[in-house]
């Protein structure tokens, strides 16, 4: 019996229980939010007081949105305005994301908590992480 | 650069102790029966009475100490005479579990910051960066302008670490993370008799809940018994 033939068998079982064969992604942008930044900037997005800015409702995301991909993947420090508060808080860098990870959770944060920013594809966050030399292409 | 890692070798055996258990080396049989007691938590000696009576159960407590606040002030056990106090430990540029700890501990604060009879402390574990400035600025930017209802305190390091033990709440060097520390994200009861009554996992939103609710019963329990300066006795 050839394994094309198991691996079709295998896919439309596991369709017919609902988890398709391409849904290990699904909701991803939320669950690395949940992992890698909710403890700073609250499940919410509601950051905490004045010590971390939020990301609901932050215009931030819209004014900065071309250097989101590499402020996730190379951290911040120093001074930083959201929404006309000034945070000083040192955020850490994630060399252990994929492009295509930072993607989701970008888009995640742009279109949550009544966020209404533009979304990204995985092609524009790898050139825009080219510029901190941090697309790894995946 | 100081690195946060969780240790998980105290939780289960403090995390999982019952919120309002009775006390089963000391259940006094004092007409207070009725009355929820918090438990005495962390380590035990039994000493033979003088007397020959009943033996004590005495309990570790927590060591003199002399630290200072973000006001400049000085933070010792008199500080906290006759009052009851919650502790943690975190460090201002703490990227991964202290945001969510300070937090979690806002809440209890907003809870009881106008009961002058229940303080906050929270330790710098990293007194070489964590300057009173930096601390100012820190509980400023956390919302809290009055320093003796919520002190952020610091001292030398092994001070820190050496009260981070018996608050139980173990920082350590790590060995994972050189030159690195780890330690847990636990929160401390204490009551005004230097004893550990509540060990609270500060990055779980039900533990906190608990901290909450047992503050009342400690109050409760001090209220009724005048502090002295050695452990109630059975």
């Amino acid at each position: 019996m050839s394994t094309w033939w198991l691996r079709g068998a295998a896919c439309l079982a596991a369709a017919s229980t609902l988890v398709g064969c391409f849904s290990n992604r699904q909701n991803e942008g939320g669950k690395l939010y949940a992992t890698h930044c909710a403890s700073c900037h609250g499940e919410q997005g509601e950051g905490l007081r004045r010590l971390i800015p939020p990301l609901a409702g932050a215009d931030y995301l819209r004014q900065q949105r071309a250097a989101l991909p590499c402020l996730i993947r190379k951290g911040q420090q120093g001074p930083v305005v959201v929404n006309g508060v000034t945070y000083n808080q040192v955020m850490p860098g994630h060399e252990d994301l994929t492009d295509s990870q930072i993607t989701n959770i970008l888009n995640f944060v742009q279109q949550q908590w009544g966020n209404q920013n533009q979304t990204y594809t995985i092609r524009e966050v790898s050139e825009l992480l080219d510029a901190c030399h941090g697309s790894d292409g995946q | 650069m100081i690195r946060f890692a969780l240790r998980r070798a105290l939780g289960p055996l403090l995390f999982g102790l019952g919120s309002l258990a009775l006390l089963p080396a000391c259940s006094s049989s004092s007409a207070d029966q009725q009355t929820a007691r918090l438990p005495y938590i962390g380590e035990r000696d039994v000493v033979p009475s003088p007397t020959g009576g009943p033996a004590d159960t005495v309990y570790a407590t927590i060591p003199t100490f002399r630290l200072t606040n973000q006001a400049g002030q000085p933070v010792t056990n008199d500080t906290f005479k006759d009052k009851i106090y919650i502790t943690d430990f975190f460090f201002a540029t703490c990227p991964s579990i202290c945001p969510k700890m300070q937090s979690e501990l806002l809440r209890v604060y907003e809870k009881y910051k106008d009961n002058p009879r229940v303080v906050f402390l929270s330790h710098t574990i990293d007194p070489a960066h964590d300057s009173i400035p930096v601390l100012r600025d820190y509980a400023e930017r956390l919302g809290v302008t009055d320093a003796s209802r919520w002190h952020f305190a610091t001292a030398p390091q092994d001070t820190i670490f050496a009260l981070a033990h018996a608050y139980l709440t173990g920082a350590q060097v790590s060995t994972d993370a050189p030159g690195g520390l780890e330690h847990t994200g636990a929160f401390a009861l204490v009551d005004p008799n230097r004893h550990v009554r509540g060990i609270y996992d500060g990055l779980n939103k039900d533990e906190v809940d608990r901290l909450i609710q047992e503050i009342p019963v400690l109050l409760q329990e001090v209220s009724a018994t005048p502090a002295t300066a050695t452990a109630p006795r059975p």
